[in-house]
């Protein structure tokens, strides 16, 4: 059998999905010989493919990089996962959505530097990637096919979504994972 | 518990009659003071629920105990609805549990629930209504509105952001402490829970800190001080017991 590739990526987001899904263990063995990894900050690829059979995206969507990313991979995915609560919901990343960009940018670089910034910050803020007003979910975005929420997802949880989907079914997630697992 | 509908208070005299209806096509039998919710759980059916809590009078205000009842078009929530002889009562056809779902996602979209740093994360209803209802995300735009905390109060905090206004906290301080302190104030979805003259918790002089609030709310917007994520157990074992001791106190008084 012909093996499948599997893309991850990463929007606003701090990797820890990642992480568990390193957590597989020996599960990424068993994964290997059916899973081809096409892209994804866990191998070397600089581009996007053409296409993924599936692809994993971890984080909100929160800068207009993300925006112009999430509508590429949703062109060149099959089934996209929306991985983990800051895709799902936002969640960490969403908590800056009720202050105005400019005082986020503000504390972040400029309040909370070590040491502080000289100046107004107005030269960080030329090199950071360009806030949105709000982090969003992905898929107020674009077409989601499976949501896998928890922070991150058990690892069992992504273990079970991707057997699923080798086998050629649709994940049904409930009972395995929650917000905020 | 039972809560008399309007105009049929009985006595000793003149006792609750008795009916009998269906519930999911099971014959059921209930007194008429009895709400559905509580025949159905009664008879092992389960009704979801958030703003219900036993020991407390019924709100009706989180809607998700919405039933289906045969010739009615809207849905009723089954913890303020009373039976009648051969009622048909459905509770979990696919348009009651689709509603459900909605109103447990707008109830999402509301507030700032981030359940990761959260203090009630893996002990919340909320969250564990959205583990049995099977909603893995909210399909409504979240609003992500601006709310406050107030950690003015020695012992306790307040967080408007997880706060799904049940309205427990006002029941539990009215109806069991006696004392008042919460209330409700604003309209719809401005609504906010208050306490005294909507003034910092701290300086509210009603509040005798007993802290039964923080320990029927559903979900980390009321908690103890100095608890971090996932650390906020409620404990609500103390209420139906205490809800007996005053009704026996109350009929001492009246002898």
């Amino acid at each position: 059998m012909a093996k499948i590739g599997l893309a991850t990526t990463w929007l606003d987001g701090c990797s820890g999905c990642h992480m568990s899904f390193l957590d597989l263990d020996e599960g990424l063995i068993a994964l290997a010989d059916k899973v081809e990894i096409v892209y994804g900050p866990l191998v070397d690829y600089k581009t996007f493919p053409e296409h993924a059979d599936v692809t994993l995206v971890e984080g909100a969507v929160s800068s207009e990089a993300d925006k112009k990313n999430i509508l590429n991979i949703r062109a060149r995915s099959g089934v996209l996962v929306s991985f983990g609560d800051c895709a799902v919901t936002a969640n960490v990343p969403g908590m800056r959505n009720r202050y105005p960009v400019e005082a986020v940018l503000q504390r972040g670089y400029v309040e909370n530097a070590e040491p502080p910034l000289a100046g107004s910050g107005e030269a960080a803020f030329q090199v950071v990637p360009q806030l949105c007003p709000h982090a969003r979910p992905v898929h107020e975005f674009v077409h989601v096919d499976v949501f896998l929420p928890g922070c991150p997802p058990p690892p069992e949880a992504i273990f079970y979504l991707l057997q699923e989907l080798l086998a050629g079914r649709i994940p049904d997630m409930r009972g395995r994972t929650r917000f905020g697992a | 518990m039972s809560h008399h509908p309007k105009g049929k208070l009985r006595t000793d005299l003149n006792p609750s009659r008795l009916l009998t209806f269906k519930i999911d096509d099971r014959d059921v039998s209930a007194r008429e003071d009895e709400s559905i919710l509580e025949v159905a759980r009664q008879n092992g059916i389960a009704i979801p629920t958030l703003c219900h809590l036993d020991g407390l009078s019924e709100r009706g205000a989180c809607r998700l105990c919405i039933v289906e009842v045969r010739g009615v078009a809207k849905l009723l929530p089954s913890c303020v609805t009373f039976p009648r002889q051969d009622m048909e009562v459905i509770t979990n056809s696919e348009r009651v549990v689709n509603y459900r779902k909605k109103i447990l996602e707008l109830l999402f979209t509301e507030r700032n629930h981030v359940c990761s740093v959260c203090v009630s994360n893996g002990h919340c209803e909320l969250q564990n209504l959205s583990v049995e209802l099977g909603v893995t995300h909210v399909r409504y735009n979240y609003l992500y509105p601006e709310h406050a905390v107030d950690a003015s109060h020695s012992r306790f905090s307040v967080d408007h952001n997880r706060c799904v206004l049940c309205l427990r906290c006002v029941r539990v301080c009215d109806e069991i402490e006696g004392a008042h302190t919460w209330d409700i104030m604003g309209r719809g979805i401005t609504s906010k829970v208050i306490t005294d003259l909507n003034q910092p918790w701290g300086t509210a002089e009603t509040c005798t800190g007993c802290g039964k609030c923080v320990q029927v709310c559903p979900t980390g917007a009321l908690s103890e001080k100095g608890k971090s994520v996932a650390e906020m157990i409620k404990r609500r074992q103390f209420l139906p017991y205490l809800q007996m001791m005053r009704g026996r106190q109350e009929e001492s008084w009246q002898k």
